[in-house]
């Protein structure tokens, strides 16, 4: 039994390697991935290009916008005269926030009367949006609490004034950037489409090529066939993985807290969903093209609907319990954990177990039906 | 001349309808993808961050202050108190399983602090995984903080006979997407993205599968002319791209609720373009690439990963740094999703759209021209 799996190994490893941009395709273009994404997959919001409106022009509205460009978040881009540039700026996407202060102003400060800012903001990008105008409220809120405080001061309050002051740590990502939450991410999407995508369409070509038969009449039994043909595909999203990992890991620093060893066993715990389903799609199709719509039919929702851009939590009761069959959404939670938790196994099970269970109800399932159309 | 050249274009993307007719399941998944992927992206995908889980360890329960205090959390929509808890143990064991994002701890002297005009400091303990949501998250507790603050101010001034402290309000204006509803700007990136995948995927198989098969050789002993060729073979992709256009939005717009605030024959217009442009990319990878195979790896590295990560659909591309920026110009997929935003949302029109519309025009002009020309020479 060895002996045939061995030589149906050979044969594979042969066939894939045939054409020397197969190997460029396989090792160098997922590196060329992960820098390129890496660098993309960030949503740290460190730039928002302002245009400033200042109708008051006075000291006061001028200590206000100084205290805007001087975080390092709004950069002025543009300074603006008349409400028609303001709907210009905004339509245009020159600036994401318009801040616009009104005649007035400064007298309303000084003469203790309630003062506006206005701050449009353009919400096409409502995450974005939802983040800067977090940045504004601080700043603004910082402000007046010196205004008060200096107005307390002059009336003659010198004694100490009660506050809370608020003492904010993030585990694990203590400078929030974002990348080290995307970067496992994205190595993660790398795996899920070079496996299933090769597995499938192998298969795929022999049937349609016709070589399929020819193995069919060889010694060989299904299930050797099965593990002749998956088995290479999975040593090489092994070897994938490790390649990506080391480099996402030394290029973008990005802390690798875990067991390198416990990523390497759930990810051969995750190629068995993968590379099964690519068995089935290949037992559903009769073309490879066929077969590579069939994978873009399950890897787009399963990237989509498994947090690794969109938080399941934010998502409608009934989407949620449908992410609970998507293997890619377990995976995503344990690879992360590893990378920026530095948890073991003894929390990583609760997401190990439906993966594994996954995985053997889609392989069984797949050499079933790979059997049936065999037959 | 012209005559003959119109009529055997049209044999080919006649010969080309019925092989798509023969195979029912390509043509079903062509069409029903988009359909699939819009209601599942279009229901699920959300980046309101509300409800954020919240744990407390309440040190001061006993007061009132500090019961007081923390109404202001429970009363508010952005968080939801998931459990309390009386040790930092539970809190470790809670962040480390995801079943909190945030703990929250007030000190055990909370409301001696207060009372005396001192400063209390408030533990806030965020899950920094997830950095987007953890800054939006530290975003809300800050105002709650800031506003409390305030008020414990204007009772100061209050308790020495001053006049109630003034306020300076920052007047947010949210324009274009009112509601800040996520969902009116996924939407308009889910039909850019499936446009780019379906056009470019369906052609660059199809060709590949002629030259693969053989069958290509015979078209080329035909009087048939590379050119003709090529736009005869396109004809039927386009016209099913399209067909996906029209669906998508027809969901974002009843399904979803997206207003549709620009003109549709610019809406169309940019599409043909945009389409032009994603087929030829799809013949040219077929040229370039000898088997499906390898057509599909090229595929999903031209098109596929690079529409979702380098658009702007996902990551805003002015966060990226420079050199990528310089390279997201080369994806189409930029231009037209700027395109649709603006036409959605913004109701912008050519006046505004033309250096995108620009663009578009490049690249489905040097898209289709390459096209031909890789055809001809593999020909030849």
């Amino acid at each position: 039994m060895f002996e045939r799996i061995q030589s149906i190994l050979i044969k594979e490893f042969k066939q894939i390697f045939r054409d020397p941009r197969m190997k460029t395709v396989i090792f160098v273009t997922p590196l060329i991935q992960i820098i390129l994404f890496g660098y993309a997959a960030n949503k740290d919001i460190t730039y928002v290009p302002t245009a400033i409106y200042d109708k008051d022009n006075t000291a006061e509205s001028r200590e206000l916008l100084r205290r805007f460009t001087y975080s390092k978040y709004f950069v002025p881009e543009r300074y603006i005269f008349n409400d028609k540039e303001q709907n210009q700026v905004l339509d245009k996407g020159d600036a994401s926030v318009v801040i616009h202060i009104d005649r007035g102003f400064g007298r309303n400060i000084n003469a203790d009367k309630d003062a506006q800012v206005q701050l449009a903001f353009d919400g096409t990008d409502s995450n974005t949006a939802m983040v800067v105008m977090g940045y504004a409220n601080t700043i603004v809120g910082k402000y007046q609490q010196d205004l008060i405080k200096e107005r307390a001061y002059a009336k003659g309050i010198t004694g100490p004034v009660s506050n809370v002051d608020l003492r904010d740590r993030a585990w694990f990502n203590g400078n929030l950037i974002s990348r080290n939450y995307y970067l496992p991410g994205v190595i993660s999407t790398i795996v899920t489409m070079m496996s299933l995508l090769l597995s499938a369409m192998a298969i795929v070509k022999e049937k349609e090529i016709g070589t399929m038969e020819q193995l069919i009449v060889s010694p060989l039994k299904p299930i050797e066939l099965i593990i002749g043909k998956l088995l290479p595909f999975a040593v090489i999203a092994l070897v994938q993985i490790t390649l990506i990992t080391t480099l996402g890991v030394f290029w973008f620093h990005v802390p690798l807290r875990g067991n390198l060893l416990l990523l390497l066993l759930s990810t051969c715990i995750y190629l068995f969903t993968t590379l099964g389903i690519g068995l089935f799609i290949s037992t559903v199709s009769s073309t490879q093209q066929e077969a590579m719509m069939s994978v873009f039919l399950f890897y787009m929702p399963a990237v989509m609907l498994s947090g690794f851009a969109y938080p399941i939590a934010n998502m409608p009761k009934i989407i949620q319990s449908f992410t609970a069959i998507n293997p890619l959404r377990y995976f995503m939670v344990v690879i992360r954990s590893i990378f920026l938790k530095g948890v073991g196994l003894e929390v990583l099970w609760i997401q190990l177990v439906p993966l594994v269970a996954i995985g053997v109800c889609v392989i069984t399932l797949s050499a079933i039906r790979f059997r049936k159309s065999l037959g | 001349m012209i005559k003959q050249r119109l009529k055997r274009i049209k044999a080919i993307a006649w010969k080309e309808f019925i092989q798509i007719e023969r195979d029912p399941r390509s043509l079903s998944l062509a069409l029903g993808i988009p359909i699939f992927l819009l209601l599942i992206f279009g229901y699920g995908l959300s980046l309101d961050i509300d409800h954020v889980a919240t744990v407390v360890w309440n040190q001061d329960a006993s007061s009132k202050t500090s019961r007081d205090f923390l109404l202001n959390f429970k009363n508010s929509k952005y968080f939801k108190i998931t459990g309390y808890t009386d040790n930092y143990r539970d809190i470790e064991r809670m962040i480390n399983n995801g079943d909190t994002m945030m703990a929250l701890i007030i000190p055990k002297d909370f409301s001696h602090y207060i009372e005396s005009g001192k400063t209390a400091p408030l533990q806030l303990i965020v899950d920094g995984s997830d950095a987007n949501t953890a800054t939006i998250a530290m975003g809300y507790v800050r105002s709650v903080v800031s506003r409390y603050n305030v008020e414990l101010l204007a009772e100061t001034f209050n308790s020495k006979g001053l006049k109630p402290v003034k306020s300076l309000d920052v007047q947010p204006r949210i324009w274009f997407n009112e509601g800040l509803v996520s969902t009116w700007f996924i939407t308009p990136g889910v039909i850019a993205m499936i446009i780019m995948i379906i056009s470019a995927l369906l052609t660059s198989l199809t060709v590949a599968r002629e030259w693969e098969r053989g069958t290509m050789e015979q078209l080329i002993s035909t009087p048939v002319k590379a050119p003709e060729l090529v736009i005869g073979k396109f004809i039927p992709y386009f016209t099913i791209a399209f067909f996906d256009l029209l669906v998508g939005l027809i969901m974002a717009r009843v399904l979803f609720g997206v207003p549709f605030r620009g003109s549709y024959l610019l809406l169309f217009f940019l599409s043909a373009l945009f389409l032009t442009g994603a087929l030829s990319q799809g013949i040219i990878i077929s040229v370039v690439a000898k088997s499906q195979l390898m057509a599909s790896q090229l595929a999903t590295l031209t098109t596929l990963l690079p529409t979702l990560l380098l658009s702007g659909f996902i990551y805003p591309i002015f966060n990226m740094p420079k050199f990528l920026q310089a390279v997201t110009y080369l994806i189409p997929a930029r231009y037209y999703i700027i395109i649709l935003r603006d036409l959605f949302l913004k109701g912008n029109g050519i006046i505004t759209l033309w250096d995108e519309a620009l663009f578009l025009f490049l690249f489905a002009f040097v898209m289709l021209s390459l096209a031909i020309r890789k055809f001809k020479k593999k020909v030849a």
